[in-house]
């Protein structure tokens, strides 16, 4: 099942769009998400595919292995569209007892079903393109303005990207203590979900207990290597923008300015 | 000048109840002094709880002595002052390959070290090609650690540490997680770093057949120094060795073996080679 979870993964390919600076990634996501919400006509949102779409096709990742995320959020998607399909009041296209569906619940549902999709698309497609010491240096430097109202920003960056390393570590390490544990008569998969919950205590405590342990060994291991904090550091792969990471800004400031005009022009006519 | 001075070493893991008395004292180290000398390679035997490990981090400045006080390089571990250069100059490898690895690549993990002590980005990448040439594993430079065996991930933790160019390297039991093979490759990887880098050496073990070529060896039983010398003489006192629950190279105890039984074989004999050496002599003399 963890497997199927294609959101957060890295796709490893050599792409304009691999080499561009996570910085512009990480505000390029945020600025599509924006605009994804500033829709509900079909001009708008024929904007927003062919934006998607080709930045889909320089990233050179196969379309269906962008897709296979969407398998994880199907739920929650199905789950939208039924709730704004039904419970939206207006013109009353089809009734069925207390089920009916109006020509604004069809409208908002599809728009809802079309904006989740591209949010995870979009979303996605930053992190198969970008790996997660990349996204972290990424968000570091970016919210480094924070360290003014006594942020963290450094430690929180270099929290997170060692539990990305250790995701792996700590999967493998789970895996053990079900074997053994499986071995000793432990039953994990029989029962209802109360008695499946329960049974998963004695696995999480071993599993906390060693993580605390490899947490100690890891600290000493830095301290022995001389960290301390994010003053003094210097970087090995310092971030710096390209020629081509100012054109990929010029593209999407030339993009949003495009979708707030449609906007604006939208509401006039 | 010596690299590492110990002087009246004595350090007490002090055990607290909940309102801060004292509960128990555990005399983890009593009394220990040691010198080394800058391009040796000295290794410590001894079995568990005997206070190698925690004699090790004191080294490191990792702990504080109780008594007496440790010098590295002609600095005070006790001054805080000190610290940062002491890191710098005496690198720790730790027993736990992945909970010593920080990155998620093999060439930024070795670039932690030198990016802490703030060295210019390009001399970062020099040093971290060296370093990783010096312990065999360039080509795996743009890989995970995760995929790596035991013996490869503790080479780049070896690497990592010289990648901040200690004059000293301890490591803390670098073999003690791997498979015969891994502990060969990492245990030739200090050698080779000892004989063409100069990197001076502590390696802290209870594994006997690493220790042979050692230029010194300390014994540690109960927090105490009983034994040192070169490993020929340590070797020669099996019965001694024993008494510390410590095992000797199995071609070291037949030849002792032997020679309780009669024959007239030299002491302390450390490879299988010398062993067959000294049997043709006996046969020739007969």
């Amino acid at each position: 099942m963890i497997r199927d979870i294609t959101i957060g993964q890295y796709y490893p390919a050599n792409s304009i769009l691999h080499r561009t600076d996570p910085r512009v990634k990480l505000v390029g996501t945020l600025m599509f998400i924006v605009s994804l919400f500033l829709f509900d006509t079909f001009y708008g949102y024929l904007m927003v595919t062919l934006f998607l779409a080709s930045v889909i096709k320089m990233s050179k990742v196969p379309f269906r292995f962008i897709v296979r995320g969407l398998k994880a959020v199907i739920v929650l998607l199905l789950f939208t569209v039924t709730f704004n399909l039904f419970l939206t009041q207006g013109e009353i296209l089809w009734q069925w007892g207390f089920l009916k569906i109006t020509y604004e619940g069809l409208r908002l549902a599809g728009f809802m079903a079309i904006r989740l999709t591209f949010l995870i698309l979009g979303s996605s497609l930053m992190t198969f393109t970008t790996t997660p010491n990349q996204l972290t240096d990424g968000l570091e430097k970016l919210l480094r303005p924070l360290n003014h109202i006594k942020v963290p920003v450094h430690e929180i960056a270099m929290m997170m990207s060692i539990a990305l390393r250790f995701i792996p570590i700590l999967l493998e390490e789970t895996d053990k203590i079900m074997k053994a544990q499986m071995a000793r008569g432990a039953d994990f998969e029989s029962g209802g979900i109360l008695k499946r919950a329960k049974s998963l205590i004695p696995l999480l405590v071993p599993l906390f207990v060693s993580a605390f342990r490899r947490a100690n060994d890891l600290a000493m291991a830095m301290e022995a290597r001389c960290y301390r904090g994010g003053n003094g550091r210097t970087k090995m792969k310092p971030l710096k923008y390209s020629k081509n990471d100012y054109l990929a800004y010029t593209v999407l400031f030339l993009y949003i300015a495009l979708v707030i005009t449609i906007r604006i022009l939208e509401n006039h006519f | 000048m010596e690299m590492i001075k110990v002087k009246d070493l004595t350090f007490e893991y002090i055990r607290r109840d909940e309102d801060g008395n004292v509960e128990s004292i555990n005399t983890a180290i009593d009394n220990v002094n040691i010198k080394v000398s800058k391009g040796d390679f000295i290794a410590i035997l001894g079995a568990n709880g005997s206070g190698k490990s925690t004699l090790a981090k004191h080294i490191n400045a990792l702990l504080y002595p109780t008594k007496g006080s440790v010098w590295v390089n002609g600095l005070n571990t006790q001054e805080e002052k000190n610290l940062w250069d002491i890191r710098q100059s005496a690198g720790m490898v730790f027993q736990n390959p992945d909970n010593q690895i920080i990155a998620a690549v093999v060439e930024e993990d070795v670039g932690f070290g030198p990016e802490n002590i703030g060295i210019p980005t390009n001399e970062i990448w020099e040093r971290v090609e060296k370093s990783l040439k010096a312990v065999g594993m360039l080509e795996y430079r743009s890989h995970s650690p995760n995929k790596l065996s035991g013996g490869q991930k503790q080479r780049v933790a070896i690497a990592g540490i010289m990648a901040m160019k200690p004059e000293c390297i301890i490591l803390d039991e670098p073999t003690a997680m791997l498979d015969p093979d891994g502990r060969k490759e990492v245990i030739s990887t200090i050698r080779e770093l000892n004989k063409k880098e100069k990197v001076t050496i502590l390696l802290i073990t209870h594994h006997m057949d690493e220790v042979t070529s050692a230029d010194k060896v300390i014994v540690m039983n109960q927090g105490k120094v009983v034994m040192q010398g070169k490993p020929r003489e340590i070797f020669s006192k099996v019965d001694e060795i024993k008494s510390y629950r410590l095992d000797v190279p199995q071609v070291t105890e037949l030849a002792f073996e032997l020679k309780k039984a009669g024959l007239d074989l030299p002491e302390g004999v450390l490879t299988v080679e010398e062993l067959v050496e000294a049997i043709k002599q006996l046969k020739k003399s007969k």
